[in-house]
C-alpha cells in the first residue's frame, strides 16, 4: 500500500516538476534565440502564458477528424512523456520505479509521444497533417538508428568491463562509462556526446531537423488541426519529452554529481544532485537546441535521412570502433 | 467564449491575404523583424488558422477570395480577433473601381482593428495591435 501510494505521489510531484523545468526550458530557449538575433525576446514566463492561453480557448474537432482518436492523442502523449520520467534516476535519487525499467524501456517509451502525434495527425483529417505525420515517421526511422546504437555501445562496454546489468539506470548511477574507458574510448565517447547532442533537436522536432511541422510548407503540419486545450497538452508533452530527452543523454554521458565534490550526504546531497542535474539539462539544451536552431535553416526530409543514417551513422560506427579496440587494449576482451 | 488576462500576453497572428498589391504584407513582415521585435509582448506568427488569436487581413477582398476568407474565419478557434492591415481593405483604395471586388473585408466578416494606410508603417501596425488588446481587455471587463 506505501509503495503504491509513494509512487503515485512521485509520479505527480514529477509530472509538475517535469512541465515547470520543461515550460522554462522552453522560455529560456525563446529568449536566447531572440538575443542571439540582437532582440529582446519574450518574458520568460512566455511558455506559460501561451499553454494557458490555449487552455482557455475553444478546442474545435475538425469534421473529418476521427474525434475520439484525436482527442485522445495529446493525452497519450503527455503520460508517455511523463512515463518516461518515472523510469530516469535525477542526480542521486534514484528512480521512482525503481530498477522495474531499462535503457531499453526508455527508447521504446521515447518513440510513444512521436507515435502519438503520428496518429493524431492522420485522425485529424488533414492533408497537411498527413503529410507531416508520414515525415515524422520517417525522421522517426532515421535517428533510430544512431541513438539505438548510441546507447547500446555505452551498455557494451560496461558488459565488458565486467559491470552487471549494464542497461540499468542503477548501475549507471553508480558508474560512469568514463571511469572504465582508456585515452581511446574516451575519444569514442566524445563522438558519442556529438552524436546525442545531434540526436536531440531531431527527437524534439527543433529546426532544422523540425521538417514534419515545417510551418513555412506545411503550414504547421501534425499540429495544423490542433487548437485549443488539445494544442496546449501537445505543448506539455513537447515540454516534458524535452526534459526527459535531455535527462536521458545527462544520464548517459554526463553522470557526474556534485555531492561528492563536497562531500555530502542523505537529503542535502539529493537536493544539491537534483539542481546540479537541471543545470546541466539547461546547458545541454542551450547547445543542442537553442543555437543549433538559430544557427540553421531547416533540412529536406532527404537530407534528415541522409544526415541522420550516413554521417551521424558512420560517426556511430566509428564510435563502436574506438570503444571495440579500446576494449581490447584495456584487456576486457 | 471566456477571455482571460493570458490571451492579451500571448496573441498568435495567422496572416491572410485577400488580394493585396503585398505591399501591406511586406510591411508586416518588416514589423516582425528584430528592429520592432513583436515576440516582447508574445505575438508569433503561426502557420495555422486554428492556432491563430488574430486574423491578419490585407488587400480588398476579391471574388476568389471571399468564401476563402469565409473559410479561415470560421476555422478559427474561439476567442478571436479580425484587424485590416491597408486602406484596401477599409474601402478597397486604389483597386475600388475594380470589377472584380467582392467588397472592403467587413462586408464579409466582422472586423474588429482596421489599421489605415497604403501601405501602414510598422509603428501603425503595432498601435492596431495595442488597440486589438485595448479592446480585448474592455471585452473582458465586460463593458
Ligand atoms: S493598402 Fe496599399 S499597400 Fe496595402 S495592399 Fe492595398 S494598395 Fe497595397
Amino acid at each position: 500500500m506505501n509503495i503504491i501510494l509513494s509512487a503515485v505521489g512521485g509520479t505527480v510531484v514529477l509530472a509538475i516538476l517535469a512541465i515547470f523545468v520543461g515550460l522554462f526550458l522552453a522560455g529560456i530557449d525563446r529568449r536566447i534565440v531572440a538575443h542571439m538575433q540582437a532582440r529582446m525576446g519574450p518574458p520568460l514566463s512566455q511558455p506559460f502564458t501561451d499553454v494557458k492561453k490555449l487552455f482557455a480557448k475553444q478546442s474545435i474537432v475538425p469534421a473529418n477528424a476521427i474525434p475520439w482518436l484525436f482527442n485522445l492523442m495529446p493525452v497519450v502523449a503527455l503520460a508517455s512523456s511523463i512515463a518516461v520520467l518515472l523510469y530516469l534516476p535525477f542526480g542521486s535519487l534514484a528512480p521512482i520505479l525503481g530498477d522495474a525499467g531499462d535503457m531499453i524501456l526508455v527508447l521504446y517509451l521515447l518513440i510513444v509521444p512521436s507515435l502519438a502525434l503520428v496518429i493524431g495527425g492522420f485522425a485529424s483529417g488533414s492533408p497537411y497533417a498527413t503529410v507531416g505525420a508520414q515525415r515524422e515517421m520517417v525522421s522517426m526511422i532515421a535517428y533510430e538508428l544512431p541513438l539505438a546504437v548510441s546507447v547500446i555501445i555505452i551498455a557494451w562496454r560496461l558488459m565488458v568491463a565486467n559491470v552487471a546489468n549494464p542497461f540499468s539506470f542503477t548501475t549507471l548511477m553508480e558508474t560512469s562509462v568514463w571511469d572504465v574507458v582508456g585515452p581511446l574510448g574516451i575519444v569514442g565517447l566524445l563522438i558519442l556526446l556529438i552524436l546525442f547532442a545531434w540526436i536531440t533537436p531531431g527527437e524534439l522536432s527543433k529546426v532544422p531537423f523540425d521538417t514534419p511541422e515545417a510551418e513555412t510548407e506545411l503550414a504547421g503540419g501534425i499540429l495544423v488541426e490542433y487548437s485549443g486545450r488539445n494544442l496546449g497538452v501537445f505543448s506539455l508533452a513537447q515540454a516534458v519529452k524535452t526534459v526527459a530527452m535531455i535527462a536521458f543523454g545527462v544520464i548517459i554521458l554526463l553522470p557526474w554529481n556534485l555531492s561528492p565534490v563536497f562531500g555530502l550526504t542523505g537529503a542535502g546531497a539529493a537536493a544539491v544532485d537534483l539542481v546540479f542535474f537541471f543545470v546541466k539539462v539547461v546547458i545541454v539544451s542551450i547547445f543542442s537546441v537553442t543555437v543549433v536552431r538559430t544557427m540553421m535553416a531547416r533540412f529536406r526530409i532527404t537530407q534528415v535521412v541522409k544526415v541522420y543514417w550516413f554521417i551521424f551513422g558512420g560517426l556511430g560506427i566509428a564510435a563502436i570502433i574506438l570503444l571495440m579496440l579500446d576494449a581490447f587494449l584495456m584487456g576486457g576482451l | 467564449m471566456k477571455l482571460t488576462p493570458s490571451l492579451n500576453r500571448s496573441l498568435w497572428v495567422f496572416h491572410f491575404n485577400a488580394g493585396s498589391c503585398n505591399g501591406c504584407d511586406i510591411e508586416i513582415v518588416a514589423t516582425l523583424t528584430p528592429r520592432y521585435d513583436p515576440e516582447r509582448f508574445g505575438v508569433k506568427l503561426v502557420g495555422s488558422p486554428r492556432h491563430a488569436d488574430v486574423l491578419l487581413v490585407t488587400g480588398p477582398v476579391t471574388n476568389q477570395m471571399a468564401d476563402r476568407l469565409r473559410r479561415v474565419y470560421a476555422q478559427m478557434a474561439g476567442p478571436k480577433v479580425v484587424m485590416v492591415v491597408g486602406t484596401c481593405g477599409q474601402s478597397g483604395g486604389v483597386f475600388s473601381t475594380s470589377y472584380n471586388l467582392a467588397g472592403p473585408i467587413d462586408q464579409i466578416i466582422p472586423v474588429d482593428v482596421y489599421v489605415p494606410g497604403c501601405a501602414p508603417r510598422p509603428e501603425a501596425i503595432i498601435n492596431g495591435v495595442v488597440t486589438a488588446i485595448a479592446k480585448l481587455e474592455r471585452l473582458e471587463g465586460g463593458k
